[in-house]
């Protein structure tokens, strides 16, 4: 058992961690979420019992005869199944699933859930993640049956209010985006970015070229070169310049006729604008690449520059970053895709069509809108060059995940064009902000800007100069910070930047919010300089300490043994 | 200033002064060039109130008409089964809905253990001993599985089953482009995959081969004489896609020798939402837990000593391997599967499979009401277990859909609309436990009438179209 005193002199006594029984003696703790006012007690352990209660499974719960469900009389005449399913075709033993009440299974889910960290209680600047304010006003329009209980096959004539939300939602994705077709299609991020490097190909291919390079700076994120690899191609790394931006010499020693396109995020994931972007467009361009853009940090610009008017070809949007889709601890999500004239022809099926109607004898004009599944039902066929005429073909089922568009729709009615570029710049704002507030409170002296002076709507920092002064590491830090009520930025990415700390603090969030954070990385650091082992040993408050994820890859226990 | 966005005049302006710049357009010319500055407000309306935007997402809502509004007999890959009030109940709470995957696995425990939790119950229902924590959805999990074929035994030949739902076979076909696989399709017989056929299309160079259970036609596929076939003398990795709840009563893929058993997950307590969001399992024999795409959560202690769960095995993943992982998914489907694995813990041990049960009794009793109605036939007479289909010889099935559906009941799918030039008279029909004996009696009479208004010539629809006209 390790012991730790409370060195903070905040009022509480020591605790001894690990032993259950100091549960009941310890201080207030400060609710998860920077602007909780009361004072931190520090290092200690939980007060809440619930989210230190030994782990138990709803399986290990479980007990002979327990039940939740109650099946309706099957009302029709019962047929021995003998007759109707062969037995070879039959399950002999039941799924060993669990076997508990209602009551029970609540209780369980919602101890659960108080085991988890989450936006609504607490500050979020996980970098390159956006986690911005859910409206709950999302949560019962996507709940209307009209949406949620509508079938993904029902015809036509039945769905034009479901139609007229995504018809709806890619016209306004189009202008942000700056490019005029969009699939709403992908299901993520990663899955439009499939879509995209498939595009790029369709459209070299048909064009009789082979090209074979992915050029991706060394900032990207780890979906841009797997993707590479699942849609066929190879990565052609590109360094980055001093300035944090792509080193031009590189790219251009690297960009010839074999470039089918190249993926850059812009402001990278170093948060920083890159200013020579129509340099590098021309240069692509130059050799015949396609450029595609990975959205991710669409909430930097948002009204402010646009994509395809820096260039871009292909724009993948994460509807669960920039437009408020709640993440779900890990999706649901949704990747549609922009592109630009040239590779509008290969976007996946369906597409949306909105047809005028003539009017009916003095009537106002009407409107339908058309899924079209065959590109031979698109106004001049396959060769017509309207958008899908030549389509790759689908990425999933239906057409994509309805209940995230119905969302995101709501919210952009919500912000309005303008709305969508406050938010942006308050983003901005925020993050340039708590630039300058780690600077006055000293932060960046241990753990100094990686790039550049300004920063869009996310900064990098390094932990090298904290390691080496203070003797705690980046994961160390951010430990520390769960006991402060802060979940951690993103750690250890972009790779190319030493114990990195990517932050980003969103437009939702209040300076006071921001102020907190701040004060309290310096007081870890404060902290570290006295005593680093009380960052070194963290976490204290939370459902477990630092756990063994070496031991649990090396011999996976990755489901329950139920007896 | 917007409804969501935080800071005050007063606060930018302290925000500003505390930066350096006299205004944020000054902070973004800093770092943007001037001629790629939008010089005009973005082509998107003025904001909106919160009750105007509440009442808009309404009117559009009420142009559906969605499974409350009708009796829905539409089923082909999303199923109205009924969704507990618990389940609204623990996705609305803020703790699953807001955060981002577990990154940070001590304030994450609550959603590790639900994945884990999660796997152990897609292990149970497939009889297969590893799981991921899910995918996005049905049928890019069946092209997820293929790549791991291709990641296992680097073979090009995917050998599909006609069974396979079309979206599936269609996603397979545009993701295997990227990975160099090629596509074959093995026709049905009968209704179900034509067994000589695919032992045929089936050899030394097949890296996977896909079938689908029950398939699209809803009739219950012999699997494992199909991955019996799929071995003789092939490296292939037996891909198979269930509709999960049909496991209440069908012999689960861990034992009929499917390899890697996938599907749509939305059956599991997840809404139509019109097609998603849902989620997809992903289940493996032991030997490609490496090759696995997604994540996955594993069991571990702390450093007291205390249990707890992290994301394991993440050497398998974009992160980390980059270029060389084994799938580029990241954000994937959590919520989805919580509302997966909580429902699996409400039905139960028992409750499984006397669902099952009531799907097959009522189902056979649908398809033998049907099949008496004069002029519908079905389309084959093998198992079924959730889904049937019939054959309207001479009937215009979309027109029949729409005099059925005016009067408030929908029949079920066209199948001219997925299988136009193969199965024009067609409809599959699919049963859930919302729909009652009195329910299928109406949808017979409706269908019937409809057959009969057709034969004389006087549908509703035609007097329609002749008014308008
Ligand atoms: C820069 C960047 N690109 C791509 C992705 C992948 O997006 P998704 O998780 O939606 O697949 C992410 C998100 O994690 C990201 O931050």
């Amino acid at each position: 058992m390790s012991t730790t005193e409370n060195t903070t002199g905040r009022g509480t006594k020591d605790v001894h961690i690990g032993d259950d029984s100091a549960i009941a003696r310890e201080a207030v703790l400060p609710a998860a979420g920077g602007s909780d006012p009361r004072p931190l007690a520090a290092p200690t352990t939980s007060v809440n019992p619930i989210q230190r209660d030994h782990a138990t499974t709803i399986f290990e719960k479980g007990v002979e005869g327990r039940r939740a469900f109650v099946a309706p009389a099957t009302g029709v005449p019962e047929v021995a199944l003998d007759e109707i399913l062969p037995a070879k075709l039959r399950r002999t033993t039941p799924a060993r699933l669990p076997q508990v009440t209602e009551p029970e299974l609540v209780r369980h889910y919602v101890r659960l859930s108080r085991r988890n960290f989450d936006l609504d209680t607490g500050f979020y600047p996980l970098g390159s993640c956006t986690m911005k304010y859910n409206p709950r006003l999302h949560e019962r329009v996507g709940a209307l049956p009209g949406h949620s209980r509508l079938h993904p096959f029902q015809t036509q004539d039945h769905a034009q209010g479901a139609l007229e939300v995504m018809y709806g939602l890619e016209r306004q994705l189009a202008e942000v985006s700056g490019l005029p077709h969009v699939c709403l299609q992908p299901s993520a991020g990663s899955h439009g970015e499939l879509a995209g490097v498939l595009l790029a190909r369709a459209y070299h291919e048909a064009r009789g070229e082979n090209r074979r390079k992915v050029l991706t700076p060394d900032t990207a994120h780890g979906t841009n070169p797997a993707t590479v690899t699942m849609a066929g191609l190879e990565v052609v790394k590109v360094a980055t310049n001093p300035d944090g931006g792509v080193d031009i010499d590189d790219l251009r020693a690297k960009a010839d006729d074999d470039v089918a396109l190249i993926m850059l995020t812009n402001p990278n994931t170093l948060g920083i604008f890159d200013p020579n972007i129509e340099e590098i467009a021309s240069i692509v361009h130059g050799v015949g690449g396609v450029l595609y853009y990975d959205g991710a940090n669409l909430n930097a610009i948002m009204g402010i520059t646009r994509p395809g008017d820096m260039g871009f070809d292909i724009v993948h949007f994460n509807l669960h970053k920039s437009f408020t889709q709640p993440h779900g601890g890990g999706g649901p999500g949704s990747g549609p895709i922009a592109v630009s004239d040239r590779i509008a022809p290969y976007v996946p099926v369906p597409v949306i069509r909105r047809e005028e109607l003539a009017p009916a004898n003095g009537a106002a004009a009407e409107h339908r809108f058309e899924l079209i599944s065959d590109p031979a039902d698109l106004p001049g066929g396959v060769d017509g060059g309207e958008p899908g005429s030549r389509s790759i073909g689908k990425l999933r089922g239906f057409q994509g995940n309805y209940g995230v568009f119905v969302r995101c729709y709501a919210y952009i009615l919500s912000l309005g064009g303008s709305g969508l570029k406050d938010a942006s710049e308050v983003a901005v704002l925020n993050a340039n902000y708590l630039l300058a507030k780690l600077e006055e409170l000293g932060v960046r002296e241990h753990l100094p800007l990686a790039f550049g002076t300004r920063c869009m709507h996310e900064f990098v920092i390094s932990g090298g100069p904290m390691k080496r002064d203070l003797g705690i590491k980046t994961l160390d830090l951010a430990k520390r910070l769960l006991d402060h009520g802060f979940h951690p930025p993103t750690v250890y990415f972009p790779l190319l930047v030493e114990e990195a700390l990517l932050i980003e603090p969103v437009e939702t969030e209040a300076r006071e919010t921001l102020d907190a954070f701040a004060e309290a990385l310096a007081e870890i650091l404060r902290e570290a300089a006295e005593d680093p082992t009380i960052a070194q040993n963290a976490p204290y408050s939370t459902p477990v300490r630092r756990l063994d994820e070496a031991g649990a890859a090396k011999k996976p226990r990755i489901r329950q043994a139920i007896a | 200033m917007t409804r969501y966005t935080t800071a005050t005049d007063a606060d930018r302006e302290a925000m500003l002064a505390a930066v350096g710049v006299a205004s944020i357009d000054e902070l973004l010319a800093e770092q943007i060039p001037q001629a790629l500055l939008l010089d005009r407000p973005l082509d998107i309306p003025e904001g909106l109130s919160e009750q105007e935007v509440n009442a808009e997402l309404g009117r559009l809502a009420a142009k559906n008409t969605s499974a409350e509004d009708e009796v829905t007999f539409l089923g082909a890959g999303m199923y109205d089964h009924y969704v507990p009030s618990i389940i609204d109940m623990l996705l609305g709470r803020s703790e699953f809905l807001t955060p981002y995957t577990p990154y940070q696995p001590e304030v994450s425990q609550g959603g590790l253990q639900v994945m884990f939790e999660y796997q152990t119950a897609i292990s149970e229902l497939t009889a297969l001993p590893v799981s991921n924590a899910s995918v996005y959805e049905g049928p890019s999990a069946v092209a997820a599985a293929a790549y791991l074929a291709k990641l296992v035994n680097s073979k090009t030949g995917i050998v599909v089953s006609a069974g396979v739902h079309p979206h599936t076979i269609q996603t397979l076909e545009t993701l295997a482009v990227g990975y160099g696989s090629t596509v074959t399709v093995v026709p049905l017989k009968d209704g179900v995959t034509d067994l000589d056929a695919w032992s045929a299309a089936v050899d030394g160079d097949t890296s996977a081969a896909i079938l689908q259970q029950p398939n699209f036609l809803g009739a219950v596929e012999d699997v494992q004489a199909l991955s019996d076939a799929a071995k003789d003398d092939s490296p292939a990795v037996v891909i198979g896609a269930y509709d999960p709840i049909t496991l209440g009563v069908l012999a689960p893929p861990g034992e009929t020798d499917v390899d890697v058993a996938v599907g749509e997950g939305q059956t599991l307590g997840n809404r139509l939402d019109f097609g998603g969001p849902s989620f997809g399992f992903f289940a493996a024999r032991e030997a490609f837990l490496r090759r696995m795409p997604g994540r996955i959560a594993g069991e571990t202690v702390d450093v007291d000593g205390r249990r707890g769960f992290v994301l394991t095995l993440q050497t398998r993943e974009q992160h980390i391997r980059r270029e060389k992982a084994t799938s580029n998914i990241c954000t994937s489907q959590a919520l989805n599967a919580l509302a997966g694995v909580v429902y699996l813990g409400w039905l139960g041990r028992e409750g499984l499979p006397e669902l099952a049960n009531l799907l097959v009794q009522r189902t056979h009793y649908a398809r033998t009401t049907l099949a008496a109605v004069d002029g519908v036939e079905l389309l084959h007479d093998q198992p079924v277990v959730r889904e049937f289909a019939l054959r309207l010889p001479g009937v215009d099935v979309p027109q029949l859909v729409a005099y059925v559906q005016d009067h408030g009941v929908n029949p079920g799918l066209a199948l001219s609309r997925t299988h136009a030039g193969v199965h024009d008279d067609g409809l599959l029909v699919a049963l859930t436990e919302q729909r009652t004996k009195e329910q299928i009696d109406e949808l017979a009479r409706l269908v019937g009438e409809a057959i009969q208004s057709q034969r004389s010539g006087t549908t509703d629809a035609a007097a329609r179209t002749e008014v308008s006209a």
